[in-house]
This record gives structure tokens, sequence and C-alpha cells, in this order.
């Protein structure tokens, strides 16, 4: 088993399809709650297998923080309105093989958006590192 | 939950409150009652003592002479002077008061103080206030090994003030259901057993305060776990018994005449249990209490609160020159506003800025309401 890091973008990564650029909120009512329900179906599909290990949802805005120096306080900067790169939340799966956690990724893309659709959002899809097996040989 | 598992979760935390108040020392208690409360899994089999309070105090306090006896052989340090319990009929529940004052201590940091709580007075095991915080059980055990040590470590005996117990079990009661305890229930519990041992109003003030919450709480979930705001509750599924003894209990307190931020709070709760909509909602008193809440403990938080009531008395565009003068910092700003600018028929404006309160939620369940408020609008103001 290997664990994967699904991470959900709400800006990055190659281009969006064109369903993707309709902010959730301009969308049908209805279209809202069928997405949510979607994304719980995802979830707990994946709990049923045994091969679900943490799912988050993050604020859009934060705080880039640093080191001040020995006695100052913590250097922040942001937050910024216009990052390149933004997460929207991850889901962390163990699962069998690579493929496996690219199947769980198409899965979660697949969620409906506006006129039920799929929203073929793109998921950056991160192995997390392993480690050292006691047996190498 | 057996009867068993249900009778020590019960009688734990009274039985450690009694060797605390015996004085031994918090960690060292602790280990003696778990000692006897496992003695008792092996031993009372199906049938338990007749006594099993004073039995388990008698295990535990052996226990822990016993660890102290080795400990002190160890040491070669003569402790027994102190050892002899104090005279007096056991009954534990002073001793349980005790404990919670000492683990609401404000030299505690709060969420140490919400686990120690859980562990020593609820009796809730490691793991299950872990779970229910969503963090490791690793975790968990050291933020509560670490409360201990800072009780041990700066001689912690007297107990802490009301005002921060109060604070701890209405944190714990906002944590509600997460894992398979639910935390809840378990504040209700807890503040049940302070208003039963004490005549301070605040803390019957917060009892009801917490009843009266409690009895709409099946009503703020949609089938499929969203969240249902209050003006949209199906109110026959409020509890009325929970809402009749929340109304009970906070009329006896205000009774006594010491008002508190508490006692106000559930006022404003009881008015809103009272009515069987919103449109029915005595705002007027709302709105006042919201006024003796401001003048109690003022605080930007309520002052956004009282924007709403004062929207519905004098109407939306008061409750906006109202939030005008709030920072936007507050949580909720956006969100308030957008639901006033609604009410003022103001749509396209309320639309964006539940777009933008959605984006500012705390919660998941707030961001994806937020968002179904923003989209509502947005297929409204799409109609011809």
């Amino acid at each position: 088993m290997a664990k994967y890091l699904l991470l959900k973008h709400y800006r990055g990564g190659p281009p969006r399809r064109p369903q993707g650029d309709i902010p959730m909120d301009q969308w049908a009512p209805q279209e809202v709650t069928d997405h949510i329900a979607f994304m719980d179906h995802v979830a707990d599909t994946l709990r049923e297998r045994g091969e679900f290990v943490d799912a988050q949802a993050l604020s859009p805005s934060g705080t880039f923080v640093r080191y001040g120096g020995a006695g100052s306080p913590p250097v922040t900067d942001g937050p910024f309105v216009e990052t390149k790169d933004l997460i929207a939340g991850w889901m962390a799966i163990d699962v069998d093989s690579v493929e496996r956690a690219h199947e769980v990724a198409a899965f979660l893309s697949s969620a409906p958006g506006p006129g039920g659709v799929p929203l073929e959002e793109w998921i950056e899809v991160r192995p997390f590192l392993t480690s050292l097996p006691e047996v190498t040989g | 939950m057996t009867d068993l598992e249900a009778l020590c979760k019960d009688l734990g935390p009274r039985v450690l409150g009694v060797l605390v108040r015996r004085g031994a020392d918090f960690a060292s208690a602790e280990d003696a009652v778990q000692e006897a409360l496992l003695e008792a899994h092996l031993s009372w089999d199906a049938q338990p003592p007749d006594a099993p309070f004073a039995w388990l105090v008698t295990t535990a306090w052996r226990k822990h002479l016993d660890a102290v006896r080795s400990g002190a052989a160890r040491r070669r340090r003569e402790v027994a002077d102190h050892l002899e319990p104090a005279p007096g009929p056991v009954t534990g529940a002073d001793e349980t008061l005790l404990l919670l004052f000492l683990a609401c201590h404000p030299a505690l940091s709060t969420s140490s103080a919400v686990a120690l709580t859980l562990r020593a007075v609820g009796g809730l095991t490691t793991r299950q206030i872990a779970r229910a915080h969503l963090v490791p059980e690793a975790t968990m055990a050291q933020r509560i090994s670490r409360a201990k040590r800072t009780i041990a470590r700066e001689g912690l005996v007297e107990p802490g003030s009301l005002d921060s117990v109060l604070r701890v079990l209405y944190l714990i009661y906002n944590e509600g259901h997460t894992g398979e305890v639910d935390l809840a229930e378990e504040a209700i519990r807890l503040t049940r057993q302070l208003a039963a041992a004490s005549s301070e109003p605040e803390v019957s003030g917060l009892l009801a305060l917490m009843l009266l919450h409690h009895a709409r709480r099946s009503a703020r979930w949609g089938p499929s776990g969203e969240l249902v705001p209050l003006d949209e509750q199906d109110r026959s599924r409020w509890d009325t018994a929970l809402v009749a003894e929340g109304v009970q209990i906070l009329q006896d307190a205000l009774a006594r005449d010491r008002l508190g931020e508490f006692q106000a709070q559930a006022a404003i709760a009881a008015l809103h249990a009272d009515a069987r909509s919103t449109a029915e909602t005595d705002w007027t008193q709302v709105l006042e209490w919201y006024d003796e809440l401001l003048r109690l403990h003022p605080s930007p938080v309520v002052a956004l609160n009282r924007a709403v009531a004062l929207g519905e008395v004098d109407g939306p565009l008061a409750g906006l020159r109202a939030v005008a003068e709030v920072p936007e910092s507050v949580p909720r700003h956006a969100a308030v506003r957008a639901h006033l600018h609604e009410r003022a028929g103001d749509l396209g404006e309320a639309q964006r800025l539940y777009a933008v309160a959605s984006r500012a939620a705390a919660s998941a369940a707030e961001r994806d309401h937020l968002t179904r408020l923003a989209a509502r609008l947005h297929a409204r103001l799409r109609q011809p």
C-alpha cells in the first residue's frame, strides 16, 4: 500500500475546462447540492474500500510567515489576492498502486458542475515519501 | 456502553476527586484510579458490589498508597504523614467540583483545560478525546500529560475561577459532535453536575443556554448534512421538553437577580425557542437583551448579532447602519450584510456579499450554506 495526496486547486495547474470557470456561487442551487453530495459520496466510497486516510478543505486566504530573527516576532506577508497557485483542499488515500491513485483522482474530478456536467477539474496526485523498508534486497 | 462501563465512567472522576482532595497528586491519583477501575472490571463480573463508589475509593486509595510507598522506599522519603484520609463521609460530589476547577484553571491553556476536563472530570478515554478533536491519540495523551505537569509544577491546589470553568464548558459544548463521543452532551452533563452543586445564576444561565440550543440541534441539519438556518428550521422538530427545562432553569436564574452574560444569551435563545416562526419572534425583546449583553460584555461579535435584531425591529437599513459600526474583521460580517441587503431588496449586492462571505467562512458547512444562498439569489436575478 502507498499513500497519495490528492490536491484540489482553486487556481494553478494546466488550463481549466470551460465548465470549471463558472464560480460555484453562480450555479443553480441544486447543482451546488449535487456537487457537495458527490464529494461526500467519494469519501464514503473510499472509506468503505479501506482506502480513506483524511480529507480537509482549506480557507482560500492565508498568510506567508517567516522567521524574523532572534527576539523578533515572525515576519508576515500577504494575504495575496492573486497568487498563481491556490490549494482548495486535499484528500489523502492509502491504495495499492499509482494506477488506483489516478483512478481515485479521476473519480473526484468527475464531480458534477453546472448542468450536471462533470467538472473535469485537475487533481494533483503527489506520492508521500515512504519510510525505508526493513528488508531491501 | 455496558452498564459496568457506564458506571465506571460516572464513578471514575468522582473517585479521582476524592484522592486529589485527600492530597494525592493529580497524575499518580489518576494512575491509581485506572488500576482500581481495571480491578473492578476483573473482579466485579456481572454484579458490582452494593456500594461500588466506596469500593472504588478504597481500592484506588490502596493502589495509590502502594505506589507511593514503593516509590518512597526507592527514594527513601517519608511521605506517610499527609496520607491519612480526611475524616467525614465520602460523597465524591465536592471532590468532582474541585477537579473541575483544577482542570479549568486559568494557568492552563484553553486546549489543555478542555482536554484535561474531558479526561479527569468527564471520565472519557484519551482515545475518545483524541477522536473527537481529530488529532492523533499520542498528541492528545501528550497534551493531557503536559496539563497535569503544569498543575503539579505550579502547585495548583486552590480552584481557579468560576468564570474560566464556564468558558471551558461552553467551548466543549460548541465542539459538538465529530467522533464517537458527543462532546455537546458531555458538556451538558458536566454543567448539570456543576449546577446541582452551585447557586451561581451564571451556571444556571450556561446550562439553560446549552439546553435551549440543544433542543434545536436535530433541526439544524438537513437530510444530507447541510446547515439549516434558524429561520428555515422545521420548528416541530425542536425538543419541547428540553426547551421547557431550559426556560425553567433560566427563569429560576433570572429570579436571583444577578444578571450575567450567559443568562442574557440564554434569554435570547429562549425568545427564539418560544416563537413559532421568525416573523412571530419577539424581536423587540431580543434587541433589548442584546443591548443588555453589550452592556455586560461589550464585544464586536455581540454588536454584529445585535445589528441583525435591529434589522428585524427597525428595518434592514437600520441594521446595515449598525453593521457599518462593526469592524469588518469580525467573523460573519459579510454574511450579516448580505442578509440585510437581501431583506432590503438589493439582491445583486446580497448575492455578491454571500459569495464573499462563503470565502471567509470558518467551517465547510457554513461555506456550503453561504454558497447555496449566493447561488439561490443568482438564479433569482437571472429570471426575466
